[in-house]
């Protein structure tokens, strides 16, 4: 099996905010809101650190 | 205030939240299907052990016990937090003893992660059996 770094990111963000939002909230519409908001937080702060280590690097 | 499904399952029996603990511990999402909340247990079900299989499959590591290194002890923490999944794997050698390529290194923390979500799911089934959390 190979995943390229992003694939990688985006299927351990799915599956740790699914887990994320049916432990941490009670109502399933809060969950499926805070699923959300981990998944957006997960890739958004990959590429946002991304975006830093390249300025770094450049 | 309980409401009368909780009700119910408190009557049902007093080991149920011990029961729901061991069997989310054991197999991914089966607490939640003890107290009766199927869906939840299928999502937890198949995010935790698709996550061990990628780890797996990406060639990840499996820690062992007893290795002296305190990272490794953590590690194994995290690893035996998967339940029957981490016995399959010891039993059928799957994994890697050691890190041989990069992306192998993603293997190993999606190991060690699926089961730390699957500790998280055990003691939400916990807190769902015992009333903490609302049903």
């Amino acid at each position: 099996m190979n995943l390229s770094h992003f694939s990688a990111v985006l299927l351990f963000s799915l599956f740790t905010s699914v887990v994320f939002g049916i432990t941490q909230r009670s109502e399933p519409k809060a969950m499926i809101r805070f699923g959300g908001y981990c998944f957006a937080l997960f890739v958004g702060g990959v590429i946002v650190a991304s975006w830093l280590m390249y300025f770094i690097k450049h | 205030m309980a409401t009368r499904s909780q009700a119910a399952l408190a009557g049902e029996s007093k080991t149920l939240p011990i029961m729901a603990l061991l069997a989310g511990w054991l197999i991914p999402g089966a607490g939640h299907l003890l107290v009766k909340k199927p869906i939840r247990a299928a999502l937890l079900f198949v995010s935790i052990t698709s996550m061990f299989f990628i780890g797996i499959g990406l060639q990840g590591k499996i820690y062992q016990p007893n290795t002296g290194d305190l990272l490794d002890m953590l590690n194994f923490a995290g690893d035996l937090g998967a339940g029957v999944l981490y016995v399959l794997a010891r039993l059928l050698d799957w994994g890697h003893a050691s890190v041989q390529i990069a992306i192998a290194d993603y293997g190993t923390r999606f190991i060690v992660v699926a089961g730390l979500l699957n500790i998280m799911s055990a003691v939400d089934a916990h807190s769902l059996a015992n009333g903490r959390k609302p049903l």
